[in-house]
């Protein structure tokens, strides 16, 4: 402010602040992918944080309208590249319901085998982002560690680390050997004990705790009207499973609970609860496989699927619990060869949604923090 | 509650403006006139026998011969574990509806996206600006005619056929 202002300035005015707009992204690394927030900040204090998505579309709805039922699953994966099995297995399951296809005990196995281990591969990269993004490099690389084996492992099973295309119309690509199994269960015997690691080496620690406790709650109430789904809805207190409440697959003849948020810490629905879902979703991911793999029955893994798939004229809706919670495909036949629509709806979009309300008040650095407890994924956002 | 007793329900809370009721699909649905939707959708939202709090998706579909676009409500309850699926058939050529914006938030964004890419204009919606795209583009993509512009701020969007590449 000049002299001169201050002069002619009343008292108080000279204490005035103005907001100041500062752009977040869309390289920033802890944005997880190419996400931009547009903030308007009074000094450390955040008055609103506006969401810019759309830099990772890819028109992957335009796409599947263009290519056959079988040759859309490959693009599937591209919807959410940290757990791109659950859009495989989405996808695969809409095509299936429209086709009246009956998919054999085994595929059914190794759909879940897959998926559970895509599901502990993607809390690891949100957990150990987490602590990335609060300033802990340590528990990072811990969990890339881990993340590492299960790649291996899902390199051994499909072929490929991240984009998989294993799931197929009627079964999946190739079936789960022995051997494999055998590591699989190796995997587990180590990674039970190494949960515990994590929770020494940042669930518990003090300045990691004091971060996240009672930043950015989310009601229940928020929740449903956000449309809040998966963990982060599972953190407010709901316990809310679609593999447990709207059964698919093999889930219900499995055993394993549902975590819950507690408020443990601090407030229901915060920040902590959120990461605590997801570390304790991991444990119940690790006795589902374990269950999986002794349960496994002999046989084919692939049902009989023409390979001119022409599902008759209708539509279906699936729903299914991705690592980022509720993944709804929407998909339309007319009886070609060609879907005539096929939509994706993910936990990601939604949840974006909720940012500018939760960020009204909050510190610029909790910005950071509740975008890694969202566990939102840029190119899920925007398909 | 099954999806043939929602039916019955709104048939006769709302006779008329609700119609079409197919309980034989895999996922039961029903038409809703377009100036009833928000209306209807209060009433599905706010009964303590239905209790839809959530509006699960949103979305379109493009019918270019029946001249007609359609949008799809997947609405789901939590208290009663049902779900049901609303479609209300607006014309092609102007396509307006009321946006749901007040029944539930998470609209705002799904009717920006569906705007966005389908070119329906939700009257009333707080912010109604694209959201995938940038703002200049060109036409709504998951519309059937959509043609793609030719170049974007003067990058070319087509690739020359490989076949040609490689005579060249």
């Amino acid at each position: 402010m000049s002299a001169m202002n201050e002069a002619t300035a009343g008292e108080g005015a000279a204490f005035q602040t103005e907001d100041m707009i500062i752009n977040v992204g869309p390289q920033h690394p802890s944005t997880h992918g190419v996400l931009r927030f547009v903030v308007r900040t009074d000094g450390e204090v955040i008055r609103s944080a506006l969401p810019d998505v759309g830099y990772l579309h890819r028109s992957i709805e335009k796409i599947g309208e263009k290519v056959t039922w079988h040759g859309f699953v490959p693009y599937t994966d591209r919807a959410d590249y940290l757990a791109a099995m659950f859009a495989n297995q989405g996808f695969c399951m809409a095509a299936e319901k429209l086709g009246g296809i009956e998919v054999p005990r085994r595929a059914e196995f190794c759909r879940v085998i897959a998926c559970e281990l895509n599901r502990i591969a993607s809390h690891l990269i949100s957990v150990g982002t987490f602590g990335q993004d609060i300033g802990a490099i340590t528990p990072f690389l811990h969990a890339l560690r881990e993340r590492e084996t299960i790649n291996n492992l899902m390199e051994e099973i499909c072929g490929a680390r991240l984009t998989y295309n294993y799931i197929r119309i009627g079964g999946v690509g190739y079936d789960i050997t022995q051997e494999t199994c055998g590591r699989i269960g190796a995997f587990l015997d180590h990674f039970e004990l190494i949960v515990d690691e994590y929770n020494r080496l940042l669930s518990y620690n003090k300045i990691f705790v004091e971060r996240l406790v009672q930043v950015a709650p989310i009601s229940l109430e928020d929740a449903f009207q956000y449309n809040i789904v998966g963990p982060n809805l599972r953190a407010c207190g709901l316990r809310w499973d679609i593999r447990r409440d709207i059964p698919y697959s093999l889930y219900p003849e499995l055993d394993f609970d549902v975590p819950v948020g507690t408020g443990e810490k601090g407030i229901l629905g915060d920040c902590y609860d959120r990461y605590m879902v997801r570390i304790l979703e991991m444990q119940e991911s690790c006795k589902i496989l374990r269950q999986s793999l002794r349960m496994m029955p002999k046989g084919p893994a692939i049902a009989k699927v023409p390979r001119k798939f022409k599902p008759p004229a209708g539509e279906a809706y699936i729903r299914i619990e991705s690592a980022r919670g509720d993944m709804g495909f929407y998909v339309v036949s007319d009886g070609s060869e060609y879907a005539y629509r096929v939509r994706f709806r993910t936990g990601s979009f939604t949840a974006m949604g909720l940012v500018e309300k939760l960020s009204r008040g909050i510190m610029v650095a909790d910005l950071i923090a509740l975008i890694a407890s969202l566990d939102v994924d840029a190119p899920e956002i925007d398909r | 509650m099954e999806a043939k007793e929602i039916w019955e329900r709104l048939e006769e809370k709302f006779s008329g403006r609700v119609h079409g009721f197919k309980g034989d699909v895999f996922d039961p649905y029903l038409h809703v006139e377009p100036q009833a939707a928000v209306e209807v959708c209060r009433y599905l939202r706010d009964d303590p026998g239905l209790k839809f709090e959530v509006l699960s998706d949103l979305t379109a579909l493009d019918w270019p011969k029946e001249e007609k676009i359609q949008l799809v409500y997947h609405l789901y309850s939590y208290t009663h574990r049902h779900q049901i699926v609303l479609k209300a058939d607006l014309p092609r050529e102007a396509p307006v509806i009321f946006t749901m914006e007040e029944i539930w938030k998470a609209a705002n964004w799904m009717e920006r996206e569906v705007f966005d890419l389908f070119g329906v204009v939700f009257d009333g919606h707080s912010d109604l600006r694209r959201i995938l795209l940038p703002e200049d583009w060109v036409g709504h993509p998951l519309r059937k005619d959509y043609v793609e512009q030719e170049e974007y701020d003067g990058i070319s969007t087509q690739r020359a056929p490989l076949v040609e590449k490689l005579l060249r």
